[in-house]
């Protein structure tokens, strides 16, 4: 079953498998360390349609409430 | 003269290799996107001397903002290149690595936070790094300085290894199979203050946290303000009065008392209304301003420092998209507070030109700096609290309708934040004293050589009569629309050359609280000092300069009339 990051509930551990969007988003997410095959935890997400915090490798990173949307993921 | 430049992603520390190399003093802080501009420096090595580059920090050579195409242009200039990796974040920083050893230019490694990747159970083979990247890789710790000997040694052996173009995805595979063979983690249970550091984060627990943090900033900054004023420098100024009366009598009445000394009044010198170079000129930056302007950077270091700055940008980020810009526009505005010159360089750290604008007009219209504020403290204080509170609640309000209306009718788009939080960090004390310190020094150069040109700008203006003048010019807006007295003119236009300054004429004019609150806003508001508008004009061009001058002068028209309709 195949998710979107922003469906993910807080402490909820998933894996990435896709990134959509064009080729910009990508590359920009990738330099981040979001990138296909890691795993993700959600550490936190803001209300009013605000950013979330996920940690990737023990490393912390907010992104957009948009840009979550577009990162695919499987839960674990 | 070779030029050396130090590239890396953000946040891995370059400021700090640049200090150690060069012994230059440049602003580090623990939050990506502290360095928006290059900075030059000289190393001597070997017997000659080398220019050393400081870039912003930028994850790949494709920018993404002002700062990251600074970044990418420097190092069209790099004899040799110097790229700082973040050994706690190995595979992320690997990627601007393949980057730029594919740019073919000469090239060493500083594998830096050695000593935090030790901490956090990672083990590196950097020698079998090297021999798989092909270019010499240094473990340093740039904030005790250790490596930085090995570093520098090492660029004798710096090459250049051209490989062919490959592609983005070639990359990763790459960078996967590189972490694979030479990085292991050991990977710990989440301790205590792990778990303190994700509650910061969580809405839920982060915005009281963060309300704590501020209120008790705002303390702090009161507390070692008031402090230093108390102490040491009425003290001191006490003790320097008699010297003063003494030249003041030396000179006799005539032009250079009236100019260095200024008016006196009951046969006294009054430090804040005297108006004379070695007075008030004197004392408003130095009696006055000085005491803040230590407690709110060395307040500000501690928190840049810690590593809350990100967690503060997440925290208010649906706040600041409200307005058009996202979390990160608090680092302006925070800035913007000690200084509005480096705050409208912050601005860079934005994606588009819609979202600099409304940044660098919003700090512009809204955001006094310290040494404004200290001067509002001064004047309004005795007052009371409420007074003070007025005029802090008006540009709050102002700062947000502003940002709505900004971000409904300016073209173009606000990109969603997209921000790394790095882990806490216990601040040194002795790199937040010597941060505190290369912001007062900076305070005074530019404080006081302005403060002296406004004096003698005020005294010769008045001799002449043009201020009378253009006072009446304007008296139908000043006192007409605003209900001041027809003098505050002269104090308002003043404060295009120095803020501070213009406050403390305003208190000479014998006017109400209210008066008072009306003018310190209208003068925050209406148009940024001469230094901060240098540096809008260079960052928004001349165009969105103007149309931002517009947007000011238009606010303050209809702030300070409505001011001065609601509390008259």
């Amino acid at each position: 079953m195949t998710h979107s990051l922003a469906e993910m509930h807080q402490n909820q551990v998933a894996r990435i498998t896709g990134l959509a969007r064009g080729r910009e988003f990508q590359s920009k997410m990738r330099s981040l360390g979001i990138r296909e095959g890691k795993n993700v935890r959600l550490l936190s997400r803001h209300p009013f349609q605000g950013p979330l915090v996920i940690e990737i490798d023990g490393r912390a990173t907010t992104i957009g409430r948009g840009m979550a949307h577009n990162i695919i993921v499987e839960y674990l | 003269m070779k030029q050396i430049v130090l590239m890396g992603n953000p946040n891995v520390g370059k400021s700090v290799v640049f200090s150690r190399l060069t012994g230059a003093d440049v602003i580090s802080s623990n939050y990506p996107g502290s360095t928006v501009d290059y900075t030059r420096g000289r190393m001597c090595r070997g017997g000659t001397v080398e220019e050393i580059i400081d870039a912003p920090g930028t994850y790949s050579l494709t920018p993404t903002n002002k700062a990251e195409e600074v970044a990418a242009k420097m190092l069209e200039e790099a004899d040799l290149i110097v790229n700082v990796i973040d050994a706690t974040n190995l595979e992320r920083n690997l990627f601007l690595t393949l980057e730029l050893i594919e740019s073919g230019k000469p090239m060493v490694i500083a594998l830096n936070m050695w000593d935090d990747a030790m901490k956090r159970g990672i083990t590196i083979d950097y020698e079998q790094l090297q021999k798989t990247l092909g270019v010499q890789v240094v473990p340093t710790t740039a904030l005790s300085g250790e490596g930085i000997h090995c570093l520098v040694e090492s660029f004798e052996h710096a090459r250049a290894d051209r490989r062919s173009p490959t592609t983005e995805e070639d990359k990763w595979v790459t960078i996967g199979a590189i972490t694979k063979e030479i990085q292991q983690i050991i990977r710990r249970h989440p301790t205590l203050a792990d778990r303190i550091a994700s509650a910061s984060i969580r809405p839920m627990t982060g915005v009281p946290v963060a309300i704590g943090v501020l209120f008790l900033a705002f303390w702090v900054v009161r507390l070692i303000g008031e402090s230093l004023i108390a102490y040491v420098f009425e003290p001191l100024f006490e003790l320097y009065r008699p010297l003063a009366m003494a030249i003041s009598d030396w000179l006799g009445p005539g032009f250079l008392q009236e100019l260095l000394i200024g008016q006196l009044f009951d046969g006294q010198i009054d430090y804040v209304q005297s108006m004379g170079l070695l007075t008030t000129g004197l004392f408003v930056p130095i009696g006055m301003v000085l005491p803040y302007i230590v407690a709110f950077y060395l307040t500000l270091a501690i928190l840049e420092d810690s590593g809350y700055m990100p967690r503060l940008a997440t925290l208010t980020d649906t706040f600041f998209h409200r307005l058009g810009m996202h979390g990160h526009g608090i680092i302006p505005l925070f800035l913007g507070l000690g200084c509005n010159v480096p705050g409208a360089l912050a601005v860079r750290c934005m994606e588009t030109r819609k979202q600099r604008f409304i940044s660098a007009t919003l700090l512009a219209i809204a955001v006094p700096c310290m040494a404004q504020i200290a001067m509002i403290f001064a004047i309004l204080g005795p007052y009371g609290m409420k007074y003070i509170l007025l005029v802090v609640g008006t540009l709050i309000i102002v700062y947000i309708v502003a940002g709505l209306l900004l971000n409904r009718f300016v073209k173009g788009e606000s990109p969603e934040i997209c921000l790394e939080i790095p882990p806490y960090r216990m601040p040194h004390a002795r790199t937040v004293l010597k941060k505190t310190w290369m912001r007062v020094r900076g305070f005074l150069g530019e404080a006081i050589p302005y403060l002296f040109l406004g004096i003698l700008i005020v005294n010769i203006l008045y001799l002449v009569g043009f201020l009378q003048w253009l006072g009446m010019l304007l008296a139908p807006i000043t006192t007409g629309l605003f209900g001041l007295p027809q003098d505050a003119t002269t104090a308002l236009l003043m404060g295009f050359l120095r803020k501070d300054l213009a406050v403390g004429m305003l208190l000479p004019l014998g006017m109400t609280a209210i008066q008072l609150v009306i003018a310190v806003t209208v003068l925050t508001i209406y148009f940024p000092c001469v230094a901060t508008f240098a540096v809008l004009i260079r960052e928004l061009g001349l165009r969105d300069m103007a149309k931002s001058a517009a947007l000011m002068i238009a606010t303050a028209l209809i702030v300070g009339t409505s001011l001065n309709l609601i509390l008259n």
